[in-house]
């Protein structure tokens, strides 16, 4: 029987409880709303006050709510029977781009490929991990040696396409989003410690296969101060903005750097650097506090499922998104080298919220739809 | 294997996973940790260092704003230009107190109570560090004098800034337009990055219209500046890109002349040339001096003109509704003809009033005691109501709706200026809809001699009067004729909008209806032969007179004993050459009486001065740009 604890005991529902009989769990909820209450506050301030800015946000994040909570209804199981096609969809979709993009290179590239280049990047950001953790749920864990081969396979391809697009920072996050789940089906660490001194290795071909632009910026990572200027501008001004909010910051819409335009990306990949300046050390720890509340119950949503499919995949989103976190905050405070990964659900723009929420959508519908074991 | 090993597989199993999401866990919040030293390091120790490199020596990004298109006229006369001026400005970051500051301030230059309060209004509106002007347009005096207390005045300084002027004054308030402070509707659709530095917009007519020409390409510096935000060193810019400059069609003699020749009266007058729709004159009257807008209209100033009776802020030439009157006659004959409810040859007798078959009501002609025999040519010589009533009437409303529809009445022109109205060329259907009533065929009647519900703009009647003159063949009006990129002598000619020819049964028609208008103006008997004489060519014309206050069945119109206002209009269109249209015209006189005696008039002396017949005062040879 598919019942609620709550209503099992004929009890009136309380708040909670309903919102479980419509598949929403009450404490990511809240997280996310507080997120998204804190990225309005930001844009608004990062944004020059302008509340068109504000409303075509609100628009997108009720947009990806809707999308979350309809996910939220459909049962992990239906999502693992259907993660074959979609990720044969996902593929060809990626295949078209690639075909695409090489005509399309006149003006219009921009607006044609960027409709193009989203789409089904995003669809694989959820549908890989599905796979995955599908494909590795077949058979008892851990993986044989053979398993983890084709899964490794299922990971590389659309990471390999999307690499090609190119747009290094989705590609990476896809394939940590598929190696987590490898990860936490749990191959031998002999074997991750060999596949890591192997990767070490390969970095010298992985620099030879990189793009001028890519290159560019690792080296201007690891000496931001050789192009001020040029290539280093990013990194050297959101220092910068993040060193002079100090332990308290500036105070709301007095951030002199972001304002005075030349924090580059300051409602987008930058605005860490805007709330740093603002809010100071208090609240930028606020933050990424309430980003490892909200992975923390990811997390505790994973070890509750109830199937080995679910707390992979579960397990899986959950620390994909403190990945996305770390990488944006990583690159805007000068600890990793900059990649375009906007900090989730604060910075300006839609297409990777949608995501986002999607999976949080995933997580929702897997610990909402788990059944009472008998005793 | 059996049930209970599975299970026992799937308890190993979640041990498993559960053991690497707890190390997961943990590893991420190391990685947390790290972040939050990297934060410590950058916030806290280092904070001192960054916060030097913000406040003390920072790199900001100046806006240089573009300059303003020019617009000439159609000799080359500049009709908005940017004339360099001295503007206040206050960085409200630097101001130790504003209050004292504004105090001083207001004992050194006189500043007005508005001059505050619009100045506290901007300051909202603005970041603490942005500049924001206090007062625009300083007299030299008044810089001098801010120099002496300059040292009491932090953050308040002296820039040089263009503004634009409008040398013409009120001659062009209308057509060309006046540009205005940014206001908050606006700064919600345009592309604020390329605004930056600029303080106006266009906010009516060619000033509005093309904008986006005018305005051009905002550029940048970046500087470093030093602790009092003087400017140590230029990193980098990117120079502004002017906006383009305009050359109208119109031509500021005809413009002189038209509205001189308004005298007192208001109303408004619109030339243009019917060969590519080319707008040579458009006179709204009274105007205004538009660049009282520039700087800030107070607002005494404002109410004054807005609340005017005259309501001189109103564009007459495109919003104005005037029943046009006989001047519809042209198109009602031509309508006639091609229906064939009349011919050339077939006459009408006018014993001065007209009655519906089996109505006693009397429609009265404006000649009481009758025209006699009545034809074609001769009932629009001297404009016969009784001929039209009856034409009208045979031809019914909806054939006659359906032909004016032709020459746009009721509809916008399409004219390169915002805030045509449509004016009205009223229907059966439209009368259903708004006052859902039937239509009576005395309104027939009554609409045939265009009175009634008709209401044209001046802008639509010199169009549909280009359209006859043309013999069909219209063209969208327009006041562009040329734009100039900056840098380049080239000048890029706008081209003619040609419209859907009007179709016509027989080209005789226009003929006729052409001939029977030059007899207005040439014929025995025409009622505008006063203006016919002493010409090489001929004009072919229409007089129209209509009514403003409607009079019971018997009474007389006496224009000695009536208010000015509940005068006629007096109305004319005209086109000239009429075998060869070179201008065509349109002329409304508020209530200006009768319109063979005061609007034709003054077509003569627009026609005079257009094909130089007649020596009129030159402009100074200084307004000619080279």
């Amino acid at each position: 029987m598919i019942l609620s604890s709550e209503s099992r005991r004929g009890q009136p529902l309380s708040f909670g409880g309903w919102l479980r009989t419509i598949h929403i769990d009450g404490p990511l909820l809240l997280g996310l709303l507080i997120l998204m209450g804190v990225s309005l506050l930001v844009l608004y301030s990062a944004g020059g006050q302008e509340t068109g800015l504000l409303v075509r946000q609100m628009i997108r994040m009720a947009a990806a709510l809707l999308v979350m909570v309809a996910i939220a209804q459909i049962n992990p199981e239906r999502m693992r029977s259907w993660a074959p096609g979609v990720f044969l969809v996902g593929l060809a979709l990626l295949v078209a781009v690639l075909i695409f993009g090489i005509v399309g290179k006149g003006a219009q590239r921009w607006l044609d490929l960027g409709f193009f280049r989203f789409q089904p990047s995003e669809i694989m950001k959820l549908a890989v991990p599905i796979l995955v953790a599908a494909y590795i749920a077949e058979r008892p864990l851990p993986p044989s040696f053979f398993r983890m081969l084709v899964a490794l396979v299922m990971i590389a391809i659309p990471t390999l396409l999307i690499a090609k697009q190119p747009d290094l920072g989705t590609a990476m996050l896809i394939a940590t989003s598929g190696l987590i789940v490898i990860f936490l089906a749990g191959i031998s660490w002999k074997i991750i410690i060999s596949f890591l001194a192997l990767a070490s290795a390969a970095a010298p071909v992985l620099w030879y296969l990189m793009h001028d632009y890519q290159r560019r910026r690792v080296l201007t990572f690891m000496n931001p101060e050789s192009d001020p200027l040029g290539a280093g501008y990013h990194i050297i001004q959101s220092k910068i903005a993040i060193g002079s909010g100090g332990l308290t910051g500036r105070g709301w819409l007095q951030g002199t750097q972001s304002h005075l335009e030349f924090l580059p990306e300051r409602s987008t990949d930058f605005i860490f650097a805007v709330i740093a300046e603002e809010f100071g050390l208090l609240g930028v720890g606020m933050l990424l506090a309430l980003y490892l509340l909200i992975t923390a119950r990811g997390l505790y949503i994973a070890g509750q499922a109830q199937t080995t499919f679910a707390r992979l995949l579960a397990g899986s989103i959950a620390l994909t998104f403190l990945v996305y976190v770390f990488v944006n905050v990583g690159m805007v405070t000068g600890l990793l080298p900059v990649v375009g990964v906007p900090l989730p659900l604060i910075s300006y723009g839609g297409t990777s919220m949608v995501t986002l929420l999607a999976g949080f959508g995933i997580l929702m519908s897997v610990h909402t739809h788990r059944r009472m074991m008998s005793p | 294997m059996t049930p209970w090993q599975t299970f026992k597989d799937h308890i190993s199993e979640y041990r498993l996973i559960n053991g690497r999401l707890i190390f997961a866990g943990v590893f991420s919040a190391l990685l947390f940790s790290a972040v939050m030293v990297r934060l410590v390091i950058l916030q806290v120790y280092e904070h001192e260092h960054f916060e030097a490199l913000s406040n003390r020596n920072r790199i900001s990004i100046e806006p240089l704003p573009p300059q303003r298109g020019l617009i000439f006229d159609r000799n080359g006369v500049i009709l908005a230009e940017n004339v360099p001026t001295f503007s206040l400005e206050v960085v409200p970051e630097k101001v130790v107190d504003m209050e004292a500051t504004l105090a001083l301030l207001t004992t050194l230059l006189n500043l007005t109570e508005e001059d505050i309060s619009r100045f506290r209004e901007r300051l909202r509106q603005h970041r603490r560090f942005e500049e924001v002007t206090l007062r625009l347009r300083l007299t030299e005096d008044e810089v001098a004098r801010f120099a002496v207390h300059r040292h009491r005045l932090p953050g308040v300084e002296v820039v040089g800034r263009l503004i634009r002027h409008y040398p013409q004054g009120h001659l062009f308030a209308h057509s060309v337009g006046y540009v205005g402070r940014i206001n908050e509707r606006e700064m919600q659709i345009i592309n604020r990055q390329n605004y930056k530095g600029t303080l106006h917009i266009g906010k009516t007519g060619i000033e509005k219209q093309y904008e986006d020409l005018l305005h051009g390409t905002v550029g940048y510096r970046h500087v470093e500046t030093n602790v009092q935000g003087r400017i140590v060193r230029e990193l980098q810019s990117v120079p502004a890109e002017s906006g383009q400059d305009l050359y109208l069609h119109l031509d500021i003699n005809l413009q002189r002349a038209a509205a001189e020749a308004l005298t007192d009266y208001n109303g408004s007058v619109v030339v243009l040339d019917p060969r590519n729709g080319g707008i040579l004159a458009m006179v709204s009257k009274p105007d205004f001096d538009p660049n009282l807008f520039i700087s800030g209209i107070s607002n005494r100033d404002y109410a004054e003109l807005r609340d005017s009776h005259d309501r001189p802020l109103y564009d007459r030439a495109l919003r104005g509704r005037y029943p046009p009157g006989s001047t519809l006659k042209p198109f009602v004959g031509l309508a006639g003809l091609e229906m064939g409810v009349v011919n050339e040859q077939s006459r009408t007798f006018c014993p001065g009033w007209y009655s519906l078959p089996g109505h006693t009501h009397r429609y009265r002609c404006w000649r009481h005691q009758g025209h006699g025999q009545m034809n074609f040519s001769s009932a629009m010589a001297q404009s016969c109501d009784v001929y039209y009533y009856d034409l009208s009437n045979n031809l019914g409303i909806d054939r006659l709706h359906q032909f004016l529809d032709l020459f746009r009445f009721g509809q916008r022109t399409g004219i390169d200026i915002p805030g045509e109205n449509t004016g009205l060329s009223p229907s059966r259907e439209w009368k259903r809809a708004f006052h859902n009533e039937p239509w009576y065929p005395g309104e027939t009647l009554i609409s045939g001699i265009g009175q009634g519900f008709n209401q044209m703009t001046p802008i639509q009647l010199a169009h549909a009067t280009a359209i006859l003159a043309m013999r069909g063949m219209g063209m969208t009006p327009q006041v562009l004729r040329a734009s100039r990129m900056p840098g380049s002598d080239r000048l890029q000619l706008r081209a003619a909008l040609p419209e859907e020819p009007v179709p016509v049964v027989s080209s005789r028609n226009w003929e006729a209806t052409v001939e029977s208008m030059i007899e207005v103006v040439h014929g025995q008997r025409g009622t505008a032969r006063q203006i016919g004489v002493d010409l090489p060519f001929e004009i072919a014309g229409k007089t129209g007179t209509a009514q403003v206050f409607s009079l019971g069945q018997d009474e007389e119109y006496d224009a000695e004993t009536l208010d000015r206002r509940l005068h006629d209009h007096a109305l004319f269109v005209a086109f000239a050459p009429a075998d060869n249209p070179e201008i065509a015209l349109a002329i409304i006189v508020e209530n200006g009486g009768s319109g063979s005696s005061v609007a034709a008039p003054i077509a003569r002396k627009l026609i005079d001065v257009h094909f130089g017949l007649q020596k009129e005062p030159e402009i100074e040879v200084d307004d000619i740009e080279q």
